[in-house]
């Protein structure tokens, strides 16, 4: 089965063993990306002080990111590892400032595709303005994982006076997207192949610390932020009605969709509305503010689209209800599993 | 969006609306009672959820959703069949995404993946054809389910396999046809519904014509239907035109795909490769005759049933389970006693609460603002 195949050419276990190897490996792919200066120590060390200078919380988040296929239109697995904790943190309020990296790799993995995944996080994180100051290694047998699973976790400062939560919502409050829902779930479906779907579709993943912070500098009194990934705009707005105890009533002809994406839920049978986003958010403000909120989102590169599609109400806490392009109103629940496509 | 949009013009919701409420309004009240509708097809079912139809509709039209989602239908212990079969040595079971969820007696066949079976999901029997090719050391085992609408795609698969010879592959057969098990419905004594929408992809295949004795010895008006939203409405505007007028028959509105005399290929296909079962187990419905198809002797090489010992055990339906007086029409989802308590969507009791199409799972999901109108 397993070809064999040039040394310097492919990660084998020699690689994750903690000699020149892996050194070499190291100092190759990763530092010669990330020019972190502190990244040969076992911790980075930040001083108090700089922290304290941008606000009065710390923000601290970790993600795993696996996906197949590793590399996608509009991104890969290392842009998604960083964007995806950036945006816990940007979305939390904070302004995210480091973030470490560790991989875990399959040996057998091209090296040259980890030199991708390495240069395309760096990219990402300067897009983010983070550092990515420490990190880990390792590399096991072939099966014992898929190619390469990465985590990232990361540190921001929550900007005082930002108090941003789930259960934050009030009855009347308006609620926003920043832009054309289900991208990258689309994107990601039809790349994997065994669908024969051709779509020109990218992934939106992108950092939302820029959008973030232009919309808490023109509505400091927004209630509640998250980015929309696994599970969709449905499980942030089921959270968010649970959480809150409000009800959550949207209009779908408001709900921002590409054809595109129809078209690939319309042939599989999925509802946009359960897609994964990588660099879409939900937004929630008070009604007085919505419409500065929106100026906010539209004004910045990432928001071009944002909209306004429902509102916050008292009646039916806990629950989230759509009014249908076709004039009808149905209940938008929580997923139970994944979405599987329907066969018939 | 083009192609779709179109059928789900709101304006022309509205003016429909307006018309099956005034034919509504006339039939019921000479009848002196809601009328009640069935849509037979898991897909239609979905459909009126997912657009919101019900709360659309007058009070006097009661939707019963019917039998037609063949994964709701599926009777435990052939989950169990195919948990025994993953479990042979070399073998790999394939089949579609939403047959996974479907709880056995020893579980779903997604526990039995992650306790590290193979078993694989496909988009097409295709798919698993070409992976029996691709993997000679393998047996592929494709678990076939579905009404006549899978079942052409299933019988084109098992013929290229005896072309190819490729015989690493077998077909663990679980279609059903929709026919006998509208007539039991039909020969129910407490019967409650006055008319149905009839399944548009199934008749794609079969016609118009097996519906026949629904008009004529039933006297009830059944009116082929696309999956729409505007054709669920006119369909609904058809069956109470003819109930206004005094009609029973079998009207087509879905003629753009499913022809009259459905499609000749689709049935040569079915006809060469599938007979007749005596019974077929229905999960909440019971065993109903001639419901369930199987390979012909000649294919008996591609028969699982025939090349593996299964335990082919009969698993009882759950006794807290209401699914029969649901599909029959007796009672409402969310009037069954386990409903949303001991059955719901993540842990489901009961056939009709697995599946997205079925009425439960859509109630649950979906339903509960039937007949809440939209605000806008």
């Amino acid at each position: 089965m397993n070809r064999p195949r040039q040394p310097n050419t492919t990660i084998t276990l020699a690689h994750g063993g903690g000699g020149g190897a892996m050194k070499a490996l190291i100092d190759d792919v990763f530092l010669g990306a990330f020019d972190g200066d502190g990244a040969r120590e076992d911790a980075a060390c930040t001083p108090l002080a700089e922290l304290a200078a941008r606000g009065d919380r710390l923000a601290f988040t970790s993600d795993s990111y696996v996906v197949t296929p590793l590399v996608f239109p509009g991104g890969d697995i290392g842009r998604l590892a960083v964007c995806g904790t950036v945006n816990d943190l940007a979305t939390a309020g904070a302004v995210p400032l480091q973030l470490s990296c560790s991989v875990i790799l399959e040996e057998g993995l091209e090296i040259a595709l980890l030199r991708r995944i390495a240069q395309s996080m760096a990219s990402a994180a300067r897009e983010a303005g983070v550092r990515i100051v420490t990190g880990d290694t390792k590399v096991v047998p072939h099966g014992a994982c898929d190619r390469i699973f990465v985590n990232t976790a990361g540190v921001g400062v929550v900007r005082k006076g930002v108090a941003l939560s789930v259960a934050a919502c009030r009855p009347g409050d308006a609620v926003l997207v920043s832009g054309p829902l289900g991208d990258h779930g689309a994107a990601i479906l039809a790349a994997r192949g065994d669908l024969a779907l051709e779509t020109t579709l990218q992934s939106d993943c992108a950092p939302l610390d820029g959008l973030v912070a232009a919309l808490l500098d023109a509505v400091p009194g927004t209630r509640f932020i998250r980015d929309a990934t696994r599970g969709g705009l449905a499980t942030v707005l089921n959270e968010a009605a649970e959480a809150s105890r409000i009800g959550i009533a949207v209009t779908e002809t408001a709900i921002p969709v590409r054809d595109e994406v129809r078209g690939v839920c319309e042939i599989l049978g999925l509802d946009p509305l359960y897609l994964a986003n990588e660099g879409r958010m939900v937004v929630v403000v008070p009604p007085d503010r919505a419409e500065a909120a929106l100026a906010a989102l539209r004004a910045h590169p990432l928001g071009q689209e944002a909209a306004i599609i429902g509102a916050c109400a008292a009646e039916r806490p806990g629950r989230v209800v759509m009014d249908t392009a076709f004039g009808g109103r149905r209940i938008v629940d929580m997923l139970t599993g994944e979405q599987l496509p329907r066969i018939c | 969006m083009k192609f779709v949009d179109e059928f789900r013009d709101p304006v022309l919701a509205r003016s429909l609306l307006r018309e099956i409420e005034a034919l509504a309004a006339e039939v019921s009240a000479a009848r002196g009672r809601p009328i009640s509708i069935m849509e037979i097809c898991g897909g239609h079912t979905h459909a009126i959820f997912r657009f919101g139809i019900e709360g659309m509709l007058p009070p006097s039209i009661e939707l019963i959703h019917g039998p037609g989602c063949p994964v709701c239908v599926l009777p435990m212990g052939r989950v169990d069949d195919c948990i025994a079969l993953a479990e042979m040595p070399g073998v790999t079971l394939a089949t579609f995404g939403d047959a996974l969820r479907v709880p056995g007696a020893r579980g779903s066949l997604m526990e039995a993946k992650a306790r590290g079976l193979d078993v694989r999901t496909v988009y097409s029997p295709m798919d698993a054809l070409a992976m029996a090719r691709a993997e000679p050391e393998r047996i592929v085992v494709f678990f076939g389910l579905g009404f006549e609408t899978t079942m052409p795609s299933t019988a084109l698969t098992v013929l290229q396999a005896e072309r190819d010879g490729i015989r690493n592959f077998a077909l663990f057969c679980n279609h059903i046809t929709i026919i006998p098990t509208i007539q039991a419905l039909l020969d129910e004594p407490d019967l409650r519904i006055d008319g149905f929408l009839g399944p548009g992809h199934v008749s794609m295949v079969i016609g118009t014509e097996p519906y026949r004795f629904v008009a004529e010895r039933y006297a009830r008006p059944l009116v082929v239907s696309g999956f729409e939203p505007l054709d669920v409405l006119q369909s609904l505007w058809m069956v109470l035109k003819q109930m206004r007028e005094g009609r029973a028959e079998i009207e087509n509105q879905y003629a753009r795909v499913a022809r009259d005399a459905g499609s000749r290929a689709a049935q040569d296909a079915v006809g060469r490769v599938f007979e007749l079962r005596e019974f077929f187990e229905w999960r909440g419905l019971g065993s109903i005759p001639h419901s369930g198809v199987r390979l012909r002797e000649a294919f008996a090489a591609w028969d699982a049933e025939k090349r593996f010992l299964l335990p082919n055990l009969r698993v009882a339906d759950p006794e807290a389970c209401q699914c029969g007086d649901v599909l029959t029409g007796r009672i409402r989802p969310r009037d069954c006693r386990v409903f949303g308590t001991a059955c719901t969507p993540a842990t489901p009791l009961g056939a009709l609460m697995v599946s997205s199409e079925g009425s439960c799972a859509a109630y649950h999901r979906y339903g509960a603002l039937a007949r809440e109108p939209a605000s806008a």
